[in-house]
């Protein structure tokens, strides 16, 4: 082992996927407790080089890699997940890998659990049959949660779990491990609300203090800047910029990632006269039965045209509230629409009745993956509304008319920027913020009075994120649409919506104004935390 | 020189991806049937007459494969319970002689007789299968195999009469095998026949087929029919955009249902009589497996699927018997066919987790 010599380097990383290039020439070093954030736009190579670094097999399978990576100055080139694992490198992966059944301290410690000193059976039939040490696990397992310094409930199955604490177990366990010297966070904080990701970073500065060099990927540059060291900024698989992130700023690196400037100015319309306007929904005494989002008692009024906001931490209810409208989850209470009554647990009955809704579920409800881009954005129109339809034998034969669906489908891929080849190309094989483009364009493709957006800009990039929400703000503007959106990111509900409600144990906390600052939402997101 | 590399990387990469949506086991199978076509004149087989016996059998079984359409585009996977509709069929085969139709009448009647057979029972069918959302295919099994035993009861109870059905002795309970003859015997097959020396093609069953089958394309092409391949995409979806997916899925089991009975009365016509107890045990697996062959998967499947995977499984079990029994003088023909259609049923099936990731 070399003396000084960096934890990790890695030298001249090239990676192309069967002549793609999405990696050239990248240089990357790591001292120990370093922590260097890793920014790009979604496609712009970091999970692949984190893939490279971690010997997925996906890397080996599609022809490896150019250069090398040393670790403490010894060159490495890991064969699977289990060398990487072994030379003491940890990686918290955007998907869960967790066991749902078991409880915390299982999940940290599978396959490392602590065993009793062999027992007449496993000493016969081998190691494979020793009894679990319950005990020393609960200690090891609290101890890798304390390193943590999250609390979190080591006895908890993981289903019943918030999604937050989820993703707190999976770094917990990756504390677990006593080699561990290099962790990888990709993208941790994205499923987390605004205090829980608030603790994570406080931990991150943790381990970096007792020496783990950590590797953090992220959407939200102002942790970049909170919590780490150095900011290494890709574009288009290219390093762009390798800086101290003390150095530098939101708006130099929002730059360099997607290498034009990105206009994040908010602009309320002044609320007052909103205030007044026509009430074109009115939800009282609404319940859901959402796992995780349980709304208890949610009276609201929205006023027609405006861009009402709905914010509020993660399983507090915000995203039951246009679910259980739309009839996907079991609800209960009394929504009027238009001074008409909207029946409840029918979706039919609120897309008839106008009401458009754009799931948070991207892949599981919002679209067709295994289907064309023409059909997941012309299916709700034909099927509610009779639209792109010929008609023959007097209405008997509603033929699918393939020439309307395919005009509608390209003027929304020019007007929202949809990036694919073509209006034919499975929606599968978009990214997460074409996809989520896909999605609008559906709902607006419905053309109706009433939308409800539910997290649209989770998980997609800052070029994305802008032309999502701008998109949004001209269908409420230049069409006269309500729209309802709910979403975790404070700082984005103020930059488009008019008022903002706030969501706290399953009840309205309060509305307030989108200019209010965020202090005074903060208060609202946490009054009725239970 | 790197040059190269890039060329001869991409192009075996080219080939591969075309191997792979291709299929490899089709482009096995079909290969092999080729193998088996270029043979036969050398072991002393009369070319034409194997295209004759192959374009015959596609012609009896392509409408029972293609029943499996409507149940995969809406997600219930394959309809494995095949014999319930088979059984519908059946019934409208043996009443529409029972109440003393004759000639082309008498398939018209058949047809007409057993459709209220397939719809209610498809409906039943079609709300079990609505309960058991996920597990459609084993259940379908059983509901295949448990329709055929309880039929098995009622071909003998039933106050079936004809003197060409019944057992002769007893004067009731029906024969296992019921001669055609005088009834819908080829009447398909026979009408629009088209003989080029050896070659017969049976032009009124495959005009037959082609209807069905178009009938088929242009209702994935409506509104409903859209609706269907939504459901089999993407339930939440489609619930999402206003779908009953319960009525869509029960409709597309009643279709299925009804195409089955047609299916077997066309079966019935070229192949001469009519088969019952045990018969339709196992008639859903070659189905399943032709469609599977045509390059369909549990849950997308198109007409083309059908058209090549029949031609492609029929064509291997009549020439198989033929060329290898003149070839090495040992009967193969069935263990070539229970190996091809069990061996791709396993196989889609293995392939269903993908489909669905």
């Amino acid at each position: 082992m070399t003396e000084n010599a960096p934890l990790l380097e890695m030298k001249g990383i090239r990676k192309d996927f069967f002549g793609n290039q999405v990696l050239t020439d990248i240089h990357l070093s790591l001292k120990e407790g370093e922590v260097l954030g890793l920014v790009g736009e979604n496609g712009a190579g970091k999970s692949t080089l984190m893939k490279i670094l971690f010997g997925m097999n996906v890397i080996a399978e599609t022809g490896g890699y150019d250069g090398d990576i040393l670790l403490n100055g010894e060159k490495v080139r890991f064969g699977s997940p289990f060398d990487a694992l072994a030379a003491g490198i940890g990686m918290v992966h955007q998907e869960f890998s967790l066991i749902p059944g078991f409880t915390a301290t299982e999940n940290i410690l599978l396959n490392r659990e602590p065993r009793h000193k062999a027992g007449v059976v496993s000493q016969i039939f081998g190691e494979r049959l020793e009894t679990l040490d319950r005990k020393k696990m609960q200690d090891q397992a609290a101890s890798a949660i304390q390193r943590m310094g999250i609390r979190i409930d080591p006895d908890m199955v993981i289903s019943d779990m918030p999604i937050g604490h989820k993703q707190f177990t999976e770094i917990a366990r990756e504390l677990s491990k006593d080699q561990l010297r290099l962790l990888i966070l990709d993208e941790p904080t994205a499923v987390l609300t605004e205090k829980e990701a608030e603790a994570l970073l406080a931990s991150i500065r943790g381990m970096a203090a007792s020496g783990i060099a950590v590797i953090f990927i992220t959407h939200r540059l102002q942790e970049i800047l909170d919590v780490c060291d150095r900011v290494l900024v890709m574009r288009d698989g290219y390093a762009v910029q390798d800086v101290p992130a003390a150095r530098t700023s939101i708006p130099e690196i929002t730059k360099w990632m997607v290498g034009r400037s990105v206009d994040t100015s908010a602009s309320a319309r002044a609320d007052e006269q909103l205030e007044t306007g026509r009430v074109i929904m009115s939800i009282s005494r609404l319940w859901v039965d959402m796992a995780g989002e349980t709304v208890r008692d949610v009276s609201l009024d929205v006023y027609e045209g405006e861009i009402l906001g709905i914010g509020g931490l993660a399983g507090q209810g915000k995203l039951g509230i246009p679910n259980g409208v739309m009839g996907l989850y079991e609800a209960g209470g009394s929504v009027t629409f238009d001074e008409k009554p909207i029946p409840l647990n029918q979706p039919r009955s609120c897309l008839d009745a106008s009401i458009a809704f754009v799931s948070e579920d991207r892949r599981g409800v919002g679209l067709l993956l295994d289907e064309s881009l023409e059909w997941n954005i012309a299916f709700p129109p034909m099927q509610i509304q009779n639209k792109f339809l010929k008609s023959y034998l007097g209405g008997l034969i509603k033929w699918r008319d393939e020439a309307a669906i395919r005009e509608v489908t390209s003027r929304y891929v020019d007007s929202l920027q949809i990036r694919c080849t073509g209006t034919r190309q499975k929606a599968k094989e978009l990214s997460g913020g074409n996809q989520q483009k896909v999605c609008l364009a559906k709902a607006f493709a419905l053309e109706p009075r009433f939308l409800f957006v539910s997290e649209p800009t989770r998980g997609i990039d800052v070029g994305a994120k802008e032309l999502v929400l701008n998109a949004l703000k001209r269908f409420n503007r230049e069409h006269g649409v309500t729209v309802v959106m709910i979403s975790s990111e404070l700082e984005e509900l103020r930059q488009i919506c008019d008022r903002i409600a706030i969501v706290s144990g399953g009840r309205i906390a309060g509305i307030l104004p989108a200019t209010r600052s965020s202090e005074e939402f903060g208060m609202l997101m946490v009054s009725q935390v239970k | 020189m790197s040059e190269n590399v890039w060329t001869s990387k991409s192009l075996s990469d080219r080939l591969r991806g075309a191997v792979a949506s291709f299929g490899l086991p089709r482009l096995i199978i079909a290969g092999f049937l080729l193998l088996l076509f270029i043979m036969a004149p050398f072991v002393g087989v009369n070319f034409f007459t194997q295209i004759t016996n192959t374009l015959n059998r596609f012609s009896w079984n392509a409408v029972m494969v293609l029943a499996m359409v409507p149940m995969v585009h809406s997600g219930c996977g394959l309809n494995f319970g095949l014999p319930l509709g088979i059984v519908s069929g059946l019934l409208g085969a043996t009443m529409s002689i029972e109440f003393g139709f004759t000639g082309a009448m008498s398939f018209v009647m058949a047809i007409v007789l057993a459709t209220p057979f397939a719809v209610v029972l498809g409906l039943g069918y079609g709300w079990l299968l609505n309960r058991i959302k996920g597990g459609e295919m084993m259940i379908a099994t059983y509901v295949g195999f448990s329709a055929v035993a309880f039929m098995c009861i009622l071909w003998l109870l039933l106050p079936f009469k004809s003197p060409n059905m019944v057992w002769g002795l007893a004067g009731k309970g029906l024969r296992t095998t019921i001669s055609l003859e005088g009834y819908y015997d080829k009447v398909l097959a026979n009408f629009l026949q088209v003989r080029i020396g050896d070659l017969v093609i049976p032009g009124g069953t495959i005009l037959f087929f082609a209807l069905l089958a178009f009938a088929m394309w242009a209702f994935l092409h409506t509104k409903t029919g859209t609706a269907m391949t939504a459901v089999g995409s993407n339930p939440t979806f489609a619930r999402a955009s206003g779908i009953n997916i319960d009525k869509i899925r029960i409709l597309s089991v009643v279709m299925s249902t009804w195409l089955a009975a047609v299916g077997i009365l066309v079966y019935q016509q070229g192949f001469g009589f009519v088969q019952l107890y045990m018969a339709p045990f196992y008639m859903a697996l070659p189905a399943v497996s032709a469609i599977l062959i045509g390059g369909a998967t549990v849950n997308k499947a198109s007409i083309t699927n059908v058209v090549i995977g029949t031609f492609l499984f029929q064509g291997i079990v009549t020439m198989t018997p033929t060329v290898m029994n003149s070839m090495i003088h040992m009967d193969m023909s069935e263990v070539i066919r229970i190996i091809v259609s069990n061996g791709m049923i396993l196989y889609a099936l293995t392939r269903k987790s993908e489909a669905i990731r």
